[in-house]
């Protein structure tokens, strides 16, 4: 705690922003900054392990350090950079990918979790030249803008439609007991996960709208 | 070319390509995860390293020592950068704080240190490892407290910061009806998609970066100035932008930390800040408190509108400059503003979308809200009493087009306003009740110059080079209407290529600028192209038609291929604005509809419906102008709502700082958006006779949201964001 | 985050001896919350135990009428359970109310039970925080604690307890089932499984080290309308400010638990024999500590309660 000598700490204490609420004879009064940096360990190398990936169809071979997460596999050892960072904590649903037919946030799990694991990553669903149906319904409604979440919103959106047509039940659905409907605010509640700071959510809708095959007519079903 | 006089007939009257809502053209890409955004650039340098940022723990005082060997010595790193061994970097003068800090600390999060390592894991992990002994010092972190402090700043972009004509206090204190109430907004953060991030490489004294930032010339200026460098040393490329809202404006650590390293490693270095660093180490949309009075006569003309801001930034900095629209929107005789500025040592405040207006109208146009209710006006009426076709502080100087009418009365319409009950409360829907609200909608247009350069190759291929940016705005799309619309070219004979410094200077991105001046830029190439192909044709170029692929003089037509040949044709050029700006108010106006829904019991608040109607020049591509607007409403719902980073007063640093806590909207909270545009041209904006469209979109809506709030149940909010617990303390 | 070493575990009781055979052990299972607190240095495992593949994630009735829940269910598969749709829809309800799509795929039962506080002075390795760093203080008390705790608070704590699929299984009174490293079983009682912040609020649950978590049971239906009445900043993915979870019988007696009113799901059955909201509100939140900026909790239970007493009503 060299945080704590006494010219510091009476500094702290006149302006009134002693914490209160120590505990024990040894409590840190100050919120410590010295706290986020531990004792200096010793230098280790960093064991690695092999992870098998089938991503996109193809088996990809790796040899990872544990900590790398499927999205930085997926982004800095396999370069399919489509998968974003957004956050890295799960509050985003930029890194959006599909594994053994579920989307998962892939900054939130290890790549080590998911030795031969199916991975569908924004690469696998289409190519400019071959848009899948959810890309080219994003391009015609304008379901985008600066393009950063957007592949993890068509990961999900392409998900959302899947999930509601097994019968997945979602917070806005009424009756539990019968399947959920196919309606755009089905839709709004089940894409909450992926944030679109631009603001593109009314045409994302009406994108996933046209590839449901729902009507809305522009307005909220 | 000078843009000095207003525009006649030109070729982009044909609005053949110009005015559709052509498919954004990079869509594609985008959509298919194949756009590269800066971090993701494996492709460009070889060897790369991960640099990962430490920031600052305290908000204000200084660095007794700091211990690094621990960092050094962990696992793949290759070295630790502080201010002690980073070798010379100067503060750019464009941002104020510095970007790389030590020993002194000017704001929590402030970058002290990087650590250089062979994997991310690596570099993250060791950056835990290094040891920095603090001395607080006292700071001031709350904009109440530092209020009576507050001084008047310096005249800045927005002007003087005081304004008055006639005699505001006397026809005040005369009015028969009048309002006197003070509103506050919070800090507020951009908080683009993609974090800010870089790749710094130097070879030879040259510094190249590939990053994610809005105004190319502005990076590569303020790089070249913080490394005691020309600026012909310096190569910026950000072809794709995650996001910006102002927070990509000027270089920030990313791009310093990035290079500072790659100096020190002698070696490419890769640097995203991290998601909870943003909100800290980087820029904000500063609080404000405004102070609104407003007099009117009994038929409802205002008579007296004063309006009072203060907010507070780092020593050096700059003011919000929330009372600027409140100069222009109204009508009135007589009139005030005062813009004052407190030191805050929290981190710096800058422009995020709409800087001024945003948090203006916020407060400018709820008091209106409560002033037409005062009167007993419908708000939309008292708005029309008081339109103005001219500046009201200056009568002799006109609006170069002014619809605000026009926008209220098509919006209220399309919106179905006149089911609206004037009384609140008085709607119901099962445990829902129900309000509706509206606001004006206001942002000045700005112009900047813009250049570009504009080729054609033995394909009939038109290539556009600009270092214009798209963030997001359609600018590739809209560039490559203007292209083809010049050259009489179909879209998929057009190739943009944006973002990089080796191109011409253009206006960039911000300020609802770019779109207007950029395309303006490509259209003055395209104009000095159009006469290299004319002469080449021997055609005088008074008289020639550029349509499908052919010049066209006379019955003489010839095919633009042919006559660019093997080694091709190609002019640059650039727009430069005239006085038009001083001879004319220039500004972009709507209105703003929302219909909420208030939970009788929980208090919380749900947008039911949005529309508006918008009126901004020419709309050069509907379908992303109306993406312009509808997200522009979606963070002005969330600036209603729920977007608040909250300062721990204590020790100086938003609390909330990441996307889980800092609440942005989400798909759940946006309906269905309703967007009309007037149709208007605009010809003292430019020869594009446009206007901005991006920022105008989130002028207003949060007060719109927040009058339907107090439609819905009756409590009067005037300190944002509107959040249930300020709301059921007064519910029935 | 620090480096570690990452197994397998074959069995839960493989995984309770790994655990304790390697010092500095941690189970991962979904890993949501765990990589989340990892990368910010608030948890620092040296070992990590993958318990992914153990053959929990079965929904499986049992003697006298309950279920009984593997802790690798994923909380989609939960909430989407037929059975528990019909018979407990309140813990659907509760599930699907939590977080987004994306993490309800892959977050599991045993591990949304483990789910640590979201305050964020515990976010932030430069602030005080007693339950990160114990001894260091609460940065929270006398900062923003707009969205803390207002029951059973300590003077070392203020944090709550986040997770939405606790606060229904507090009121359906499911069960923990337990391997300890020892190869014994136990049955913790949801209400005893968490704990109040006290001294030590670096201590969440009742588990000892190493103890494996193997399913959650929950006892026979009990019939009633089924409410989980969530309260929220935005329209979704956002954590509770307070949030009921309620069965309710025809006669208008009910149970009722409450989300983000202390360090775990807050339940005074006393109060369930009350009527009225007012009455049954006033019982529960007895004692309540509130700061200026986390009081409007106190009327928001109350308020929130009689909207879910009048729905259940019809």
């Amino acid at each position: 705690m060299n945080d704590r000598t006494p010219e510091t700490a009476s500094t702290v204490t006149r302006r009134g922003v002693l914490t209160t609420s120590a505990v024990g004879a040894a409590a840190a009064a100050l919120p410590a900054p010295v706290l986020a940096a531990g004792k200096p360990e010793p230098a280790r190398s960093v064991p690695t392990m092999p992870v098998t990936l089938k991503v996109n169809g193809r088996t990809r071979e790796l040899e990872l350090d544990p900590r790398v997460t499927l999205l930085d596999a997926l982004r800095e050892h396999l370069s399919l950079t489509g998968t974003k960072k957004g956050c890295d904590h799960g509050q985003c649903g930029a890194c959006t990918v599909i594994v053994n037919g579920r989307r998962i946030n892939s900054c939130l799990t290890l790549a080590a979790m998911h030795d031969g694991d199916a991975v569908t990553t924004i690469e696998g669903l289409g190519t400019p030249d071959k848009l899948h149906p959810m890309q080219a319904a994003f391009v015609k409604h304008d379901g985008y803008q600066c393009g950063y979440c957007t592949p993890g919103q068509i990961c999900s959106a392409v998900s959302t439609i899947a999930e509601i047509k097994e019968g997945i039940p979602s917070h806005v659905s009424g009756d539990l007991t019968v399947k959920p409907q196919m309606t755009v605010t089905e839709m709004r509640e089940r894409m909450s996960g992926n944030i679109c700071r631009c603001g593109a959510y009314s045409n994302i809708i009406d994108a996933m709208s046209e590839v449901a095959g729902i009507d809305q007519g522009g307005v909220d079903a | 070319m000078k843009f000095d006089t207003p525009a006649t007939t030109n070729p982009i009257d044909q609005m053949k390509v110009v005015g559709k809502p052509h498919d954004r053209i990079d869509g594609p890409y985008k959509t298919t995860g194949t756009a590269p955004y800066a971090y993701e650039r494996h492709d460009v340098v070889p060897n790369q390293a991960y640099g990962y940022i430490l920031g600052s723990a305290i908000a204000t005082g200084r660095i007794k020592s700091i211990d690094t060997s621990a960092a050094a010595a962990a696992p793949g790193v290759v070295k630790v950068v502080t201010w002690q061994n980073a070798g010379a970097v100067k503060k750019p003068d464009a941002v104020t704080a510095k970007l790389l800090g030590g020993p002194e600390i000017e704001h929590y999060d402030q970058a002290i240190a990087i650590v250089v390592a062979d994997s991310f894991e690596q570099a993250r992990a060791a950056a835990k490892l290094i040891v920095v002994d603090y001395a607080r010092e006292k700071g001031a972190y709350d904009l109440k407290a530092a209020k009576s402090s507050a001084i008047k700043p310096q005249p800045g972009y927005a002007g003087d910061p005081d304004t008055a004509v006639g005699d505001f206090a006397g026809a005040f204190a005369k009015a028969p009806v009048t309002l006197d109430a003070t509103y506050t907004t919070p800090d507020q953060c951009h908080s683009p998609m993609e974090p800010h991030a870089t790749i710094a490489h130097w070879d030879d004294g040259k510094l190249t970066v590939w990053t994610s930032n809005q105004m190319i010339q502005w990076a590569k200026r303020d790089l070249a100035e913080a490394f005691g460098i020309p600026q012909e040393s310096v190569h910026v490329m950000s072809p794709y932008i995650g996001g910006g809202f102002g927070s990509k404006l000027w270089i920030r650590s990313d791009a310093i930390m990035a290079a500072v390293a790659s100096r020190a490693c002698g070696r490419p270095v890769r640097v995203t800040l991290t998601r909870p660093m943003m909100y800290n180490n980087t820029t904000h949309r500063p609080a404000t408190i405004q102070r609104i009075r407003i007099g009117a006569d009994k038929a409802g003309h205002i008579t007296a509108i004063g309006h009072e801001s203060w907010s507070g930034d780092l020593p050096g900095g700059q003011p919000e400059t929330a009372a600027n629209q409140t100069r222009l929107l109204y009508a009135g005789k007589n009139r005030m503003t005062a813009t004052r500025l407190a030191v805050l040592n929290l981190p710096e405040g800058n422009a995020m979308r709409a800087p001024g207006e945003a948090p203006g109208l916020m407060a400018l146009e709820i008091a209106m809200d409560e002033m037409a209710e005062k009167l007993g006006m419908d708000p939309v009426e008292f708005r029309i009493v008081n339109d103005t076709q001219v500046d009201p502080e200056n009568p002799d100087k006109p609006f170069s087009h002014r619809d605000l009418i026009g926008c209220l009365r098509t919006g209220a319409e399309r919106f179905g306003w006149d089911k609206r009950h004037a009384k609140p409360g008085a709607t119901r829907d099962g445990r829902w009740l129900v309000g509706m609200g509206m606001a004006a909608a206001f942002r000045g247009n700005i112009t900047m110059k813009s250049g570009a350069r504009v080729g054609i190759d033995k394909k009939g291929v038109v290539t556009v080079a600009t270092d214009m940016t798209d963030i997001g705005t359609g600018s590739y799309t809209i560039i490559a209407q203007t292209a083809a619309e010049m050259m009489g070219v179909d879209m998929d004979k057009v190739v943009v290529l944006l973002g990089d410094s080796s191109f011409p200077v253009s206006s960039g991105s911000g300020g609802q600028w770019g779109g207007n001046s950029s395309t303006a830029g490509v259209y003055a190439a395209c104009v000095a192209l159009r006469d290299r192909i004319a002469q080449k044709a021997g055609f005088n170029t008074a008289e020639v038609d550029f349509a499908d692929g052919k010049v066209t003089s006379g019955n003489r037509g010839v095919k633009l291929s042919d006559i660019a040949g093997i080694e091709g044709l190609s002019a640059e050029d650039s727009i430069e604005f005239g006085d038009l700006g001083e001879k004319y108010a220039q500004a972009t106006f709507g209105g703003h509809f929302a219909e909420v829904g208030v939970d009788t019991a929980t208090g919380e608040v749900r947008v039911r419906r949005m529309g508006g109607a918008f009126a901004a020049g020419r709309i050069l591509n509907p379908k992303s102008a109306r993406s312009q607007v509808i997200g522009a409403m979606t963070m002005g719902t969330g600036a209603a709502l729920m977007e608040d980073a909250v300062v721990d007063q204590r020790f100086g640093y938003f609390v909330n700082h990441d996307l889980a806590e800092y609440h942005v909207p989400v798909h759940a909270d946006i309906p269905h958006q309703d967007v009309y545009f007037m149709p208007e041209v605009d010809d003292k904006s430019s020869p594009m006779k446009a206007k901005g469209v991006g920022e105008l979109g989130i002028c207003g809506v949060a007060a719109a949201v927040a009058n339907a709030v107090y439609n819905a149940c009756g409590v009067r909010i005037r300190d944002y964001p509107l959040t249930l617990d300020k709301l059921i303390g007064e519910m029935v | 985050m620090k480096a570690f070493t990452f197994e397998r575990a074959h069995s839960p009781a493989d995984a309770a001896a790994k655990a304790v055979a390697t010092p500095g052990s941690t189970f991962i299972a979904g890993g949501t919350n765990l990589l989340d607190l990892m990368k910010l240095q608030i948890e620092t495992p040296r070992h990590l135990i993958d318990v992914n593949r153990l053959g929990l994630d079965k929904i499986e009735g049992v003697d006298g009428g309950g279920v009984r829940i593997g802790a690798l269910v994923r909380n989609t598969d939960l909430a989407a359970d037929a059975r528990v749709r019909k018979d407990y829809g309140v813990l659907s309800r509760a599930l699907l109310a939590g977080a987004s799509g994306q993490l309800r795929n892959k977050a599991t039962t045993a591990g949304n039970l483990l789910q640590r506080t979201r305050c964020p002075y515990f976010y932030d390795t430069n602030q005080a925080c007693n339950k990160r760093k114990p001894g260091s203080g609460c940065a929270a008390i006398g900062g923003f604690n707009r969205n803390l705790a207002i029951m059973g608070t300590s003077e070392a704590c203020i944090a709550t307890q986040p997770s939405d699929m606790a606060v229904a299984m507090r009121v359906l009174d499911a069960g923990v089932e337990t391997v300890k490293p020892d190869g014994t079983t136990r049955t913790i009682p949801i209400a005893d499984f968490h704990r109040l912040p006290g001294d030590t609020p670096n201590i969440e649950t009742n588990l000892i080290p190493g103890e494996f978590i193997t399913a959650v049971t929950l006892p026979k239906p009990i019939g009633g309308t089924h409410i989980y009445q969530k309260v929220r900043d935005r329209a979704s993915y956002a954590f509770a400010l307070i949030s009921v979870a309620a069965v309710v019988q025809p006669d208008g007696r009910g149970r009722f638990a409450f989300g983000g009113l202390a360090h775990k799901p807050w339940r005074v059955e006393a109060a369930e024999r009350l009527s009225g909201a007012k009455e049954i509100a006033g019982t529960v939140l007895a004692g309540a500590k509130t700061t200026p900026q986390n009081a409007f909790k106190v009327p928001l239970v109350e308020r929130t309660l009689g909207a879910v007493l009048a729905e259940a009503k019809g």
